[in-house]
């Protein structure tokens, strides 16, 4: 029986697919990295700033000093290791599903809700949907259509599997 | 088929099929790694943005702080036994700074909280320490201001409505009955203007140790008196001036001792506000009327309304004075007594001062030899006689410096306190931003370099960040622009009032001097002095230092 997920892309279909993959992984290590390499980065002003219905939970942690240090690493280094699995097609299922889990933090703690103004301003304008809501679900879509284990490193890790 | 084409048939195929192998096995590590490049790219990428990022580090190089110490609560020791003096809006807000809030603020930040879950005053202030000190006696002349102070006093568990509380402070119709009480051990003067200096001496002389709101004084002569009498006594003394805890001020101070403005030629700062309450038209009471209030105490000391009515009347300044007699009830000039000379100090001593000694603490500038003021009442035309819009410029002729003051209580567009040196100009308030100035000597390499680009702000600290840092992204700078909210000490949230009543009473404790004692406070009156001298008089007065004299010019 072929099972669902082996059914095969066209080549466009793949490439296209591989390419949304890639620059997602890029986006994520990039600001993993920037965050890495900048000395004293924390991510107290952006929590401090957090709206919405979680806002108040939001502000507690990043008045919580002995937490703050550990929440900014978790941050940091989830997003390296997110943008590492999905620009080298590597556990890429997890790595989506951190994606998704990273996104839908970012999203509730600066929803672009109603009568919402952020110190940091958006670089657009956007009614409930912003450039976080989007990228999600451009992660759900590589989600239910995976290609690690045609391009990336899945490849040899799922081998005996797929065989 | 012979045998020997059937060998060389097979040998083909083996050939074919290893050569598929090959490629197959190339397609597959294609496959597998055809991404991995991409990490060379942003390897390369991430190297090239680092280097181009020089300026940054370079900031952070030259820009290296000490690590401020911690603020060491001292509690040990007796109850120290506080009276308070002047219980109106100021007055019960020190009391809620040293943890003594009235149950109606207490049930009002509750009520607040739980309508705002962001909002927490009231976890802060329950948080807040307990500093080991009593209220014990309470006077103010106003029978409302008296009872709301004695319950705060009483809310020592710091509860609401219904709670339960502790004893009642004792209240007294006149400070001098406070003075002599044996169980007051210091007493915090939160009065008009007018009272400030002589009620500070009587309370020296009957041995309290005082905490007194800013200006330090009302005339030019009881300053000089007040100085020879803290001096001459073991009593801790602090003025009112709460921005001596603010951290980007020690900040600050760092940077303008490294010389890392260069030469400093002008200070500009200012105060922008526009609304009633800013300009000094607080509400009327609904109780307050002549039964209520001791007006006749209210007056002031007759001394000191001498000393003033003699410089009034001596200099042709008798259209300043009044307009309504001094013996003469009103309510407007008992809540509002600010917009009046007979009682005030004006823009200069309520506002200029808190500029001044920000500027003293960072530079020690000390008395300056001159000082020409300006303005007048161009808005709140309500009968006021002290100037809503004020401009005061000092000259610092040994420093080579000088320091403008621009007020106005009709617009409350915003203007950066500025530290404008030869090398770089530093931008000082919620948060420090430093520009470097185009034709820095001191920069010059850095900026030929292409490392430090001149006229766009190259530097900037924001209490609360775990390390300095240097701006890095638009969204810094505008986060370190609009400035947190809170007074920072080694990362913990402070309320600035709190921090600095904690130093003095920690200095009654230590024995030790408090950052804005008795020299500082009288810099800063005589400071104050001379500009309202040259608004009044119209001229430049100056300072002569040798016989400690304000001259007319």
């Amino acid at each position: 029986m072929i099972k669902k997920n082996h059914c095969d892309y066209s080549r466009c279909q793949l490439t296209t697919l591989v390419v949304l993959r890639v620059i997602i992984g890029w986006y994520f290590l990039y600001e993993g990295l920037a965050k890495l390499l900048t000395p004293g980065w924390t991510s107290y002003g952006y929590i401090m700033d957090s709206q919405g219905i979680f806002a108040g939970l939001f502000k507690a942690l990043g008045q919580n000093q002995s937490l703050m240090p550990l929440v900014d690493a978790i941050n940091i280094y989830a997003l390296i290791i997110i943008g590492l699995f999905l620009v080298l097609g590597l556990f890429e299922k997890i790595g989506y599903l951190g994606a998704i889990f990273l996104l839908v933090l970012y999203y509730l703690s600066h929803p672009a809700a109603l009568h919402t103004t952020y110190l940091f301003p958006p670089e657009g304008s956007y009614l409930w949907i912003n450039k976080n809501i989007v990228m999600l679900c451009a992660v759900v879509v590589l989600f239910v259509f995976p290609t690690g284990k045609r391009i990336g490193l899945d490849r040899i890790i799922f081998k005996n599997k797929k065989a | 088929m012979s045998t020997f084409e059937n060998k060389d048939n097979k040998n083909k195929t083996n050939i074919e099929n290893s050569e598929q192998n090959i490629s197959k096995g190339r397609r597959e590590a294609l496959k597998t790694l055809g991404t991995v490049p991409v990490l060379g790219a942003m390897a390369y990428g991430v190297y090239k943005k680092t280097k181009s990022e020089r300026a940054n580090r370079l900031a952070t190089d030259i820009f290296h702080f000490q690590e401020l110490p911690s603020p060491v609560l001292v509690t040990e020791g007796d109850v120290i036994r506080i009276g308070i003096i002047g219980a109106g809006r100021r007055g019960i807000s020190l009391m809620r700074a040293i943890g003594f809030a009235t149950p109606q603020n207490i049930d009002k930040l509750k009520k607040d909280a739980e309508l705002n879950s962001q909002d927490t005053r009231y976890k802060d202030f329950l948080e807040q320490e307990d500093l080991n000190v009593k209220i014990t006696a309470v006077c103010d002349i106003f029978d409302t201001y008296a009872e709301r102070a004695i319950s705060a006093g009483a809310n020592i568990h710091r509860e609401g409505l219904n709670g339960k509380y502790g004893e009642k402070p004792k209240r007294y119709l006149n400070y001098k009955e406070l003075l002599v009480a044996p169980d007051v051990d210091a007493v915090i003067i939160a009065t008009p203007d007018h009272w400030h200096a002589q009620m500070t001496m009587d309370a020296i002389k009957a041995g309290k140790h005082v905490y007194l709101e800013k200006p330090m004084s009302w005339t030019v002569p009881e300053t000089y008196a007040l100085r020879d009498i803290v001096r001459n006594s073991k009593v801790v003394f602090q003025l009112g001036h709460q921005n001596r805890q603010i951290e980007t001020n020690k900040r600050g101070k760092e940077i303008i001792e490294k010389g890392l403005l260069g030469p400093i030629t002008l200070i500009e700062t200012s105060t922008n506000r526009n609304d009633p309450n800013g300009a000094w038209v607080y509400p009327i009471h609904a109780d307050a009327n002549p039964n209520t209030i001791d007006w006749k105490q209210f007056e002031g000391d007759p001394d000191r309304v001498k000393e003033y009515m003699d410089y009034m009347t001596s200099n042709g300044l008798a259209k300043y004075v009044g307009p309504e007699a001094r013996d003469k009830f009103s309510l407007e000039r008992f809540f509002r007594w600010r917009c009046w000379w007979d009682y005030s100090t004006g823009l200069s001593g309520d506002l200029l001062t808190h500029e001044y000694d920000a500027i003293n603490q960072m530079m020690n500038v000390g008395i300056p030899d001159s000082a020409t003021s300006s303005g007048g009442v161009y808005f709140f035309k309500d009968g006021r006689t002290v100037p809503d819009v004020l401009q005061t410029t000092f000259e610092y002729k040994e420093k080579d410096l000088a320091f403008l003051y621009s007020a106005t209580q009709a617009s409350q567009f915003k203007r950066s306190r500025k530290f404008m040196g030869h090398d770089a100009t530093m931008e000082i308030g919620n948060s420090i931003t430093i520009t470097v100035d185009a034709r820095s000597e001191k920069y010059k390499e850095q900026i030929d370099k292409g490392i430090i680009e001149p006229g766009k702000p190259f530097y900037n600290y924001t209490p609360g960040q775990k390390e300095v840092d240097a701006v890095t992204s638009a969204t810094q700078l505008y986060f370190a622009e609009r400035g947190l909210l809170y007074s920072y000490v080694n990362g913990k949230r402070y309320n600035t009032t709190f921090l600095h009543l904690k130093e003095w009473i920690d200095c009654i404790r230590s024995g030790e001097q408090p950052s804005c004692g008795i020299e500082e406070g009288f810099q800063e009156a005589i400071t104050a002095h001379m500009g309202t001298r040259a608004y009044l008089e119209g001229r430049t007065m100056y300072w002569d230092a040798e016989k400690e004299e304000i001259t007319k010019g």
